[in-house]
């Protein structure tokens, strides 16, 4: 397959595009809910409640630091499963892919999806592949779904946030859009910027079993960063959000990066981080349970609830206290 | 990263606090007006103005270019950028700027193709790049990006590219704090001068304002810890009563500043009167193109002016600027005027005094 190109007529439904189904694609995911090959994938009966959820990635470029959209449209479907307490189950792989896209490059992305969803434990169980004119996509486009069960009587609950509880990020922040940047403008920055895109819902699952009472609600702080997500979580819970600056994680070249950029380190996206507000009296506990964890060794406890209006405030290093509002345009499109 | 924690330490924040809340005690509240935008973002965005306690009332200045650019220069653009041949080269904060009837934002929708550049030499490059289109770089600045702005004008001459010009409003900062120190509306007690303007001009720059005015003027950085400072000297100034002209950033500004960067101002650009939004014409405080660079003058290449209209809306971005209101006291502010829809320019820029209050929540 070397040097090989995508064709259009991978995609007119003919011997090349079962060729590249069954030989590229089906190959790698391999497991007997895909096998047959049929128009559905069948799970059979799934025992307990069912969570569902989809998302497209478009990220440009399609393979970055640390990762490629293979492994962010894997782990981005699982994560969101993940957040809302539910154990993955199953996934589907819809391509569109550019006439002339690099095979090779594919089935690097093909790999990645596959190595990570074996990671979040999900099997891929259905797919779709199209291929459009050069020049009406971008490389490879992916859409993916999700099927998962929530854990055992835990439901993601904004409404029992009360003050006194606290919130925990589970690593450094902004990681995933510093490496977007790198890789899209090819700075000559020689400190080591990788995406952390990365599956949690082992890392998730593993809370939930220890600590599932004490955990009221998760968020993953992906597009508009943890700034944003803080945001949305104090609306839902109309809760009041104080954050301690000194307290939050980011990676050495990530600030760098954004001292430089004069980006802030609070609205760039995450791809395997998870934020999370749990009782006050845990915290600490759950924290460091967490990083005993690959993906979660920066958590921190970074804030907590406090009585007053909804809202996001933050205490800086200085010792003053401001606002962290939503972000107003400079959105870096396509980051996933 | 070590020497940027530095100026945001804790412990040592502690102290300059203290020391600012005894200083400012018993005595009226101090005046201070931070010139630079830079510096209104780094006040809002540490939390510094909740920490001075009552002693010190910091109030806001001109030291936004997107701000202080009159809305008949976005009309002019606006023009220009209608002109099929032309390619509008920008900074990214100008594009949403309203002037009396359009923006660059809604002119691009109708088709104007409007660029944003991090650079003016991006603009020569994208004029190299198009021979038979018209590049015009929308040279909006102070001090510190004027340099830039003639380094660009002279590349361009070096290279003879006939199809780069710049539809230039820069003015220059020291001007602009002698008309507001004049101004009986304004009371300015002290004025905490801009750090990058001052790595260019030098700290020298401001003594003519303190001898003409009596005003204590602290050049100081744009970390936590280089503001605190600042003002403990400014209140400091005041308890000795001797205005002079210090400078806490003396890591990079001199008192006779960037000496290159002044030759390349003197070559490039000649002085000139220029109109403020919101505050008017001041005499000397603008700097136009030399005729020697005319052929790089939009305004002569193309023939345009830019006519100074005042707004007709309720916005008070003026009074902002001047520091007479804050921009609470704005009837539109986060009504009808929002970082989303701005009406006014200091809501659209990321130096802006409006924009700094509404995204950091200050009161």
């Amino acid at each position: 397959m070397a040097g090989g190109r995508i064709l259009l007529s991978h995609g007119e439904g003919g011997k090349r595009t079962r060729e590249l189904i069954r030989k590229t694609i089906a190959k790698r995911f391999e497991n007997p809910v895909l096998a047959p090959l049929l128009d559905s994938g069948l799970l059979g009966r799934l025992d307990g409640e069912v969570a569902f959820t989809t998302d497209g990635y478009v990220v440009s470029p399609a393979v970055f630091p640390g990762g490629d959209i293979g492994r962010l449209a894997v782990c981005g479907t699982l994560n969101d499963l993940s957040v809302c307490g539910a154990r993955p189950v199953a996934i589907s792989c819809s391509l569109i892919l550019e006439e002339g896209f690099p095979l090779e490059t594919l089935e690097t992305i093909l790999d990645s999806m596959k190595s990570a969803a074996a990671e979040g434990n999900a099997l891929v169980a259905c797919g779709d592949t199209k291929v459009v004119e050069r020049g009406n996509a971008d490389g490879i486009f992916i859409t993916t779904a999700g099927v998962g069960i929530l854990h055992d009587g835990w439901r993601p609950s904004p409404g029992s946030v009360r003050p006194g509880d606290r919130v925990i990020l589970t690593g450094t922040m902004g990681d995933h859009q510093a490496a977007i940047l790198i890789a899209r403008n090819r700075l000559e920055i020689s400190s080591e910027i990788l995406s952390d895109v990365a599956p949690l819902s082992a890392m998730l699952h593993d809370v939930l079993a220890a600590f599932g009472g004490k955990v009221r609600f998760m968020r993953d702080p992906t597009r508009g960063g943890v700034g944003v997500s803080l945001n949305e979580m104090a609306e839902s819970s109309r809760a009041r959000i104080v954050l301690e600056e000194n307290r939050l994680p980011v990676a050495a070249g990530v600030r760098g990066l954004c001292e430089i950029l004069g980006f802030d380190p609070l609205y760039l996206a995450n791809e395997g981080k998870a934020l999370l507000i749990v009782d006050g009296s845990a915290a600490e506990e759950i924290a460091s349970s967490l990083r005993k964890t690959g993906y979660g060794r920066n958590a921190a406890v970074i804030g907590e609830v406090a009585e007053g209006p909804p809202g996001v405030l933050m205490r800086t290093s200085v010792g003053g206290m401001r606002a962290v509002d939503y972000p107003v345009g400079d959105q870096l499109p396509r980051i996933c | 990263m070590r020497y940027v924690d530095a100026f945001r330490e804790p412990a040592l924040a502690r102290p300059l606090v203290e020391k600012i809340r005894s200083l400012g005690e018993g005595a009226l509240p101090f005046r201070v007006m931070e010139v630079c935008g830079t510096h209104t973002m780094a006040i809002a965005r540490n939390g510094i103005r909740a920490l001075l306690g009552g002693g010190v009332t910091l109030v806001s200045g001109p030291g936004c270019p997107v701000c202080v650019t009159p809305d008949g220069y976005i009309d002019a653009a606006a023009t220009l950028g209608r002109r099929r041949e032309v390619i509008l080269a920008t900074f990214g904060d100008m594009v949403k700027v309203p002037g009396t009837a359009s923006s660059l934002e809604k002119e691009r929708g109708n088709g104007a193709d409007v660029r944003v550049v991090y650079s003016p030499l991006d603009a020569v490059e994208i004029a190299a790049r198009n021979p038979k289109r018209e590049v015009v770089f929308l040279g909006v600045g102070f001090e510190t990006t004027a340099p830039a702005i003639g380094g660009a004008i002279e590349a361009a001459g070096r290279r003879a590219l006939a199809n780069f010009s710049v539809l230039a409003s820069v003015r220059t900062i020291p001007e602009a704090m002698d008309a507001l120190a004049g101004d009986p509306g304004v009371r300015i007690e002290g004025f905490l001068c801009p750090a990058h303007v001052t790595a260019i001009i030098g700290s020298d720059a401001y003594l003519p304002l303190v001898e003409k005015r009596g005003i204590p003027c602290v050049v100081a950085g744009f970390e936590p810890l280089d503001i605190l400072c600042g003002i403990s000297m400014l209140l400091l100034q005041r308890r000795e009563g001797k205005p002079r002209v210090e400078n806490e950033y003396a890591r990079v500004a001199t008192s006779g500043g960037n000496r290159k960067a002044q030759a390349l101002l003197g070559r490039v650009f000649e002085k000139c009167d220029i109109s403020w939004r919101g505050i008017g014409v001041i005499p000397g405080s603008g700097l136009r193109i030399a005729d020697a660079y005319a052929p790089f003058d939009a305004r002569k290449k193309f023939g345009i002016d830019v006519v100074d209209s005042a707004p007709a809306t309720p916005c008070r971005c003026g009074d902002v600027l001047k520091g007479i209101i804050t921009p609470r006291e704005c009837p539109l502010f986060g009504k009808a005027c929002t970082p989303e829809d701005p009406v006014g320019p200091c809501m659209v820029s990321s130096e802006g005094t409006c924009a700094a209050f509404f995204k950091y929540g200050e009161q």
